[in-house]
């Protein structure tokens, strides 16, 4: 059975539709990445993953349970998918260490002890633990990014989504937030990952697919998207991407 | 008298007042910029006082707004009926804090469902920023109590605080809103993301971060509402506007309005500066942290 299952989604937004009957599926354990142009549809389709979209069509399964499904409970569902965001989205007017523990407490009903140990415990296997106390305007980008990682982890996901983690971060910072990624892989955390580093994929992806106006175009293991495309789509997107220095 | 004309727009950051102050710097002038400001503040006030006290209607105005003996000895009177503005203020600020906020949240319900709520809580701030304070003050004072239901108060100062409370929530709703619109939508996706029900992450994560953005103007709104205390006094109540007025009838003379404008100057403008420090207090942080938050 698949982790999480996607047949057939569909979205609009207004008269544009964004994705056009998506099929995937992840095993457990499996690191998928999303690779395409920016408003090929990688975003949206994790928004949806995440139900912080609902389907025009299609149906999602996670570990088999339709999470579309009418009267689902969305709560629920979400406490078991975390998601990452390009900026971060941290709570502003909360320390490093409420931020991680919000979810746990409040969602989970986790008591206090309980959240903070659990979050502490993130936050030092991350190199974090002496930002607990701070409030996340006092943390570098890569370090914002980390906690919102470790945040999402907080709730002990069953699947992780990564929607372009470092693409809002300067160069410097961005090896310290694939390296959290790199480190979750090798835990055997099931990962769907939309992304422009495309060393990253090919090194960290069992898969890549390749996303061009709100299909799956292509995809298989990393060395084969990379180095023989079959799509002369995919073709041309590579060659734009080796033109600006990116692989 | 207080009225709605005198009221800035809700969410306007930068009052007048601090823009005053800030002139008051003598920005990159030196000791030049002082002497000539001084000068031109003296050469102003003469001639106001000159042009006044000059006038053909002056002793008589001199008599009637500024013995100092009718200011001094209504003061004490005066002072005690205040006692009852600044207890209507305080209830009343109260209440209009929760009520405001229920209104606030109840018109950014999303979704089709909760049009009907919507439109309720859009038609009230329309209806309360519309009718004049003092025609609600009046037809809640003298028509609620007519009624003569036993279980309904019968006090002139309760249905006058009702109404302060109704008018005034129309105005905070629409300030507490802007702060809640203020809030980017993204904190509500990572919230909910993290599998926070929708009443959880309004009560955690985007009111904290509304009201903290909108505390200036809610306090602007407070001056506003204290001075609004007076129109208690429209219905026959004895507080300090109707106080100085009985005074004003006993003696011919408006030298106890004055001592009730001082009275209520001493609240608003320590307020009024509270505020103006807040606004620059804030402004300085988010220019310190280079972020909105």
């Amino acid at each position: 059975m698949s982790a999480i299952a996607l047949e057939g989604v569909r979205k609009s937004f207004g008269t544009h539709e964004v994705l056009r009957g998506i099929d995937l599926g992840l095993e457990e354990h499996e690191v998928v990445c999303l690779i395409g142009a920016s408003g090929s549809g990688k975003s949206t389709l994790l928004r949806c993953v995440n139900l912080l979209e609902p389907l025009d069509a299609g149906r999602i399964l996670l570990h088999g349970e339709e999470i579309t499904r009418r009267g689902v409970d969305v709560n629920r569902i979400r406490q078991r998918i975390g998601i990452v965001f390009q900026a971060f989205n941290l709570f502003p007017h909360m320390t490093v260490l409420r931020n991680v523990t919000l979810g746990p407490r409040n969602a989970l009903k986790l008591p206090r002890e309980e959240a903070e140990g659990r979050a502490l415990h993130l936050l030092e296997r991350f190199g974090l633990a002496d930002k607990r106390n701070d409030y996340p305007d006092r943390l570098s980008g890569g370090q914002q990014q980390r906690v919102a990682i470790v945040r999402a982890l907080a709730m002990r996901p069953e699947l992780m989504l990564l929607d372009e983690v470092t693409s809002a971060l300067d160069p410097e910072l961005v090896g310290e937030v694939l390296e959290v990624i790199r480190e979750l892989a090798d835990g055997g955390m099931t990962m769907l990952i939309a992304t422009h580093e495309m060393s990253f994929a090919r090194d960290i992806a069992n898969r890549v697919c390749f996303l061009d106006a709100g299909r799956i175009l292509e995809e298989g293991p990393p060395n084969e998207i990379f180095q023989h495309p079959h799509e002369p789509r995919t073709r041309q997107f590579l060659e734009r991407i080796i033109q600006a220095g990116r692989l | 008298m207080a009225s709605e004309g005198d009221r800035r727009p809700d969410l306007e950051v930068e009052p007048r007042r601090s823009r005053l102050l800030e002139g008051l710097r003598f920005e990159g002038e030196g000791a030049r910029g002082v002497v000539i400001a001084l000068a031109s503040t003296v050469v102003f006030l003469t001639a106001v006082v000159v042009a006044v006290t000059q006038s053909p209607g002056w002793p008589e105005v001199h008599r009637v707004f500024f013995g100092w003996h009718d200011i001094t000895s209504s003061f004490p009177e005066i002072a005690r009926a205040f006692v009852l503005n600044v207890k209507v203020f305080l209830v009343c600020e109260v209440f209009i804090l929760v009520f405001a906020l229920l209104i606030a949240v109840l018109r950014s319900l999303p979704g089709p469902v909760f049009f009907p709520l919507r439109a309720l809580a859009i038609i009230y701030a329309d209806l309360a920023r519309g009718v004049p304070t003092i025609l609600v003050i009046a037809l809640l004072g003298f028509g609620a109590p007519a009624l003569q239901l036993s279980e309904v108060p019968t006090s002139r100062v309760f249905w006058a605080g009702v109404g302060l409370v109704l008018i005034y929530s129309g105005y905070v709703a629409e300030v507490y809103r802007a702060g809640i619109e203020s809030v980017h939508p993204s904190q509500e996706a990572a919230a909910r993301s993290l599998g926070l029900s929708r009443v959880q992450a309004l009560r955690s994560v985007i009111l904290p971060q509304a009201i903290r953005r909108v505390i200036p103007p809610l306090l602007n709104d407070f001056i506003g509402l204290q001075k609004d205390t007076a129109l208690v006094g429209t219905l026959g109540v004895v507080e300090a506007f109707n106080q100085s007025q009985i005074d004003a009838n006993a003696t011919f003379t408006f030298g106890s309005y004055l001592a009730a404008a001082v009275l209520f100057v001493a609240i608003t403008i320590p307020l009024a500066r509270f505020t103006d420090w807040l606004i620059v207090r804030d402004r300085r942080r988010r220019q310190a942290a280079g972020v909105v938050g």
